[in-house]
């Protein structure tokens, strides 16, 4: 009862925290010098009626109060779901429908990113562990040192350039279109995929290593060891489980943030995903989407801070969230 | 056996005391007395690859000092030199790699020419004297099964001619400049009269393909005819005008347009020795130079002067901000931190893509694109050194020496700042040290993907020279290598040094996430 309480209050503050910042961002948008929709030339009367929809404008077209505009952006956008036309981008065509077209590039990616990197991650980090000072545990240490200090356009440009470039093993942008499943396409994700999780499988390897080293060290295994436990069932059954407590947690995240994935990686690769609607959508200045999102990578974030709390209060039931000193 | 205590009667006189006139002391300690963060000091030297960051690091800001101090040329500083773009893409060079002849950092790049282009690139070689194949790996075919040659071009001297128009003034203080070292700059007009290409001196097709004589040399297509504005410097080998600057069918360096008030000649120029002329040096770029025609060295040492002060800059006021905050979050607790934990809270969860994008687009024409994005940073980036203080904080304020203090009358701010804060100081030097590692990365993420743009001719960060080198990734890898190189050795050496810092001042975490 303690948790579904505690999991309630998170989610109601969650939603608080997002409304604050969505407000904070629609007000700081729309202070901005906007352009008058007499500039948008034959598509004027669309985008005219776009904003009157949205409540920016009044019927005749001229812009009304903003503390009006808020109020009617909370009515129609945030509860209403109308986050209005691109003006710019994709002109005249619904903000939503084009992130929603956009965001399985984005998760299909991501996703092959994680099912990599995570397996791999924690492989190596438990290899480590279990070889610890030895010359395999310093080759991977020093490995996940550079893998988490280089930064991810690094390696991209690295990957463009000796994979695709140099080995022509693979495209070197990825293909457009929606045959998301197709060999051809898959292909051309690769080089995004493996910059992608480079730097993740570092992340899973120093995080796997520092937890099961520290176990791998504790009295309770070696009361294991002296029952008569084998080392690869004391490892596997005592060590491993435990390491796993501060671990799952960022897994599970992980499912959520596939969402999210790396906007100078789909740059690079130009992935036709949201990362690349984002940074689009800033150099053109195309407000409704960047509204659009900011409001989703906020929720990301949110979600995934949340996702990480409860779980761990599901995996080790020793720990009591929420709970007072 | 005799007894000790079975002593007939000593007489008193026979006792005296002894030290009566020296006074007792302590002992003073022979070894020198060590504090805190000499202790942490010499933890730190003892973690060998810290050390070597640090070394690393001091590489790199020295780099970024006296770079761009030292290595100026006449040509780094003419910034809005419109020469600039002829000396575009040039590979890095190394004078000692040229000397030992290694086809390496030589200023070549390897390629596979068609028989016409490989005519073209040994053309110039030839005309000039400059050695333009550094190597010729001999005839090879290439991916259609063409006849190709493999050779290594010298990327300087390939760069060839150019069609110069100079005023009068400026032809005859070239033609001075001539006679004076004996370099050629000034070299035939062609009977090309369109122009086209100024690498053509040679009798060609309308592709510009060389037609050779029986031999396998080039028929020279030099202009005889015509004024050249009597021109009385250094002439070519072969030129009849060398033995009788008067004679008919000599060669005439430039074609003169215009009439007596304002006549100009034009030239063409050997961009290698024009150089020369308008610089005071010879072409060599350690870096090479960009696509704008840049040279990358000073380039870079000016991105990196950027990056590192700007991180540094973040650093220190997040520092003091995140200090003060979290020392008030941690030391009066119960609401107050309620409330203000609160509002980082929801700081904290602003995407900071976002906040980067509004205050370009709200402050940075008031107050200038650096400024806003400094504002950007320091709006969400004090919130963790908030928290590393504020857990301090916790830590230390319930000890006793704290209630001696309060007990003795110390006010608030003293407790907090004299009683408390000193013992946090290691864990606090440590994360504003790893702040800067962070700042770099993201500020070159915002950069190259033109979030903010730094770029101008006397500013830039890497994160503009990666952009700019992005699209020459194939064709002209140094353009990105060279920036890549740097901030990685940057990231790496800012994280180790990081760590080496945290398990000095706080052994107790040795090792616990390497």
């Amino acid at each position: 009862m303690n948790t579904a309480k505690y999991v309630a209050k998170r989610v109601v503050f969650m939603l608080l925290t997002f409304f604050i910042i969505i407000s904070v961002c629609f007000i700081l948008i729309r202070l901005l010098p906007n352009e008058t929709p007499t500039m948008f030339g034959k598509d004027m009367e669309l985008v005219l009626q776009s904003r009157y929809r949205q409540g920016l404008v009044d019927k005749q077209g001229n812009p009304i109060p903003l503390m009006a505009q808020y109020g009617k952006f909370i009515r129609n956008t945030l509860i209403g779901g109308n986050w209005g036309i691109s003006e710019k981008l994709y002109r005249g065509q619904d903000c939503f429908e084009v992130f929603l077209k956009k965001l399985p590039n984005t998760v299909l990616v991501n996703l092959y990113a994680s099912c990599l990197a995570v397996p791999l991650g924690l492989s190596l980090g438990i290899y480590a562990a279990l070889k610890k000072n030895k010359w395999q545990d310093h080759a991977i240490s020093t490995g996940i040192m550079v893998g988490i200090s280089v930064p991810s356009y690094v390696y991209a440009f690295m990957i463009q350039y000796f994979l695709c470039f140099k080995l022509k093993l693979f495209p070197l942008v990825m293909e457009a279109g929606n045959d998301y499943f197709s060999g051809v396409m898959f292909r051309s994700m690769v080089p995004a995929v493996l910059a992608m999780s480079l730097g993740s499988i570092a992340y899973y390897a120093r995080y796997t290593r520092a937890e099961l080293t520290e176990v791998l060290t504790s009295e309770y295994l070696l009361l294991a060891r002296t029952k008569g436990l084998t080392r690869a069932q004391t490892t596997v059954r005592h060590a491993l489980r435990n390491a796993m407590v501060p671990i799952f947690p960022s897994i599970i995240s992980e499912v959520i943030l596939v969402m999210q994935g790396s906007i100078i990686i789909e740059n690079i690769f130009v992935v036709p995903g949201v990362g690349n609607l984002m940074i689009n959508s800033i150099t053109a200045l195309d407000y409704n989407f960047f509204l659009l999102l900011s409001a989703f990578y906020t929720l990301i974030g949110l979600t995934a801070g949340i996702v990480v709390d409860i779980s761990y209060g599901i995996i080790d039931p020793r720990i009591r969230m929420g709970s007072k000193k | 056996m005799m007894k000790n205590n079975n002593i007939p009667d000593i007489s008193p006189e026979r006792f005296k005391f002894i030290g009566t006139d020296a006074k007792l002391h302590d002992q003073k300690f022979e070894t020198k007395q060590v504090g805190y963060f000499r202790d942490a000091f010499r933890r730190f030297c003892k973690n060998k690859s810290s050390v070597v960051a640090a070394i690393i690091i001091i590489m790199l800001v020295l780099y970024s000092i006296f770079v761009p101090l030292l290595c100026e040329t006449n040509y780094s500083l003419a910034l809005t030199d419109t020469t600039y773009l002829s000396y575009t893409k040039l590979q890095p060079k190394n004078n000692l790699f040229v000397k030992l002849g290694i086809p390496f950092w030589d200023g070549g790049y390897t390629t596979v020419l068609g028989p016409a282009n490989y005519n073209y690139a040994r053309a110039i070689g030839e005309e000039t004297g400059h050695k333009n194949i550094l190597r010729d790996y001999g005839k090879t075919v290439d991916e259609k099964g063409k006849e190709a040659y493999k050779v290594r071009l010298d990327s300087y001297v390939n760069n060839g001619f150019t069609y110069m128009t100079l005023t009068e003034k400026q032809y005859q203080d070239l033609q001075a400049w001539q006679n004076e070292t004996g370099i050629q700059v000034i070299y035939p007009a062609t009977n090309d009269a369109k122009a086209t290409d100024a690498n053509i001196w040679y009798v060609a097709n309308k592709k510009g393909a060389a037609k050779l004589d029986a031999d396998g040399n080039f028929v020279d297509d030099y202009k005889t005819k015509g004024n050249d504005g009597a021109y009385s410097s250094l002439r070519i080998e072969g030129d009849p005008g060398l033995d009788n600057p008067e004679a008919e069918n000599r060669y005439r360096y430039a074609a003169v347009t215009g009439d007596s008030s304002s006549v100009s000649y034009k030239c063409r120029i050997f961009k290698y020795t024009y150089f020369q002329y308008r610089y005071g040096f010879e072409p060599g770029f350690f870096f090479g130079t960009n696509a704008m025609g840049q040279d990358i060295l000073t380039r870079l040492g000016a991105a990196g002067r950027f990056s590192l002060t700007f991180s540094i800059c973040i650093s220190l006021v997040n520092l003091f901000i995140g200090a003060v905050y979290g020392a008030i979050e941690g030391y009066y607790g119960g609401s107050v931190d309620m409330v203000m934990e609160r509002i980082t809270e929801v700081l904290a969860r602003v995407p900071f893509i976002v906040t980067a994008t509004l205050f370009q687009l709200h402050l940075a024409k008031r107050v200038g694109v650096v400024p806003s994005l400094l504002f950007a940073f320091v709006l969400t980036g004090w919130i963790g050194m908030a928290a590393t203080v504020r857990m301090q904080f916790y830590r230390f304020k319930g000890q006793e020496y704290i209630l001696a203090a309060r007990t003795l009358g110390a006010s608030d701010a003293r407790l907090m700042f004299k009683h408390i804060f000193p013992n946090a100081l290691g864990t606090i030097v440590t994360s504003a040290v790893l702040i800067i590692p962070g700042v770099i990365f993201t500020e070159s993420t915002l950069t190259y993907l033109g979030i903010v743009n730094l770029d101008s001719s006397t500013m830039t960060s890497i994160g503009s020279m990666l952009a700019n080198g992005r699209e020459y990734l194939s064709s002209f890898p140094h353009i990105i290598f060279f920036p890549a190189l740097f901030i990685s050795l940057l990231e790496i050496s800012f994280n180790l040094f990081g760590n080496g810092l945290r398990d000095a001042f706080n052994p107790a975490l040795r090792g616990s996430d390497e």
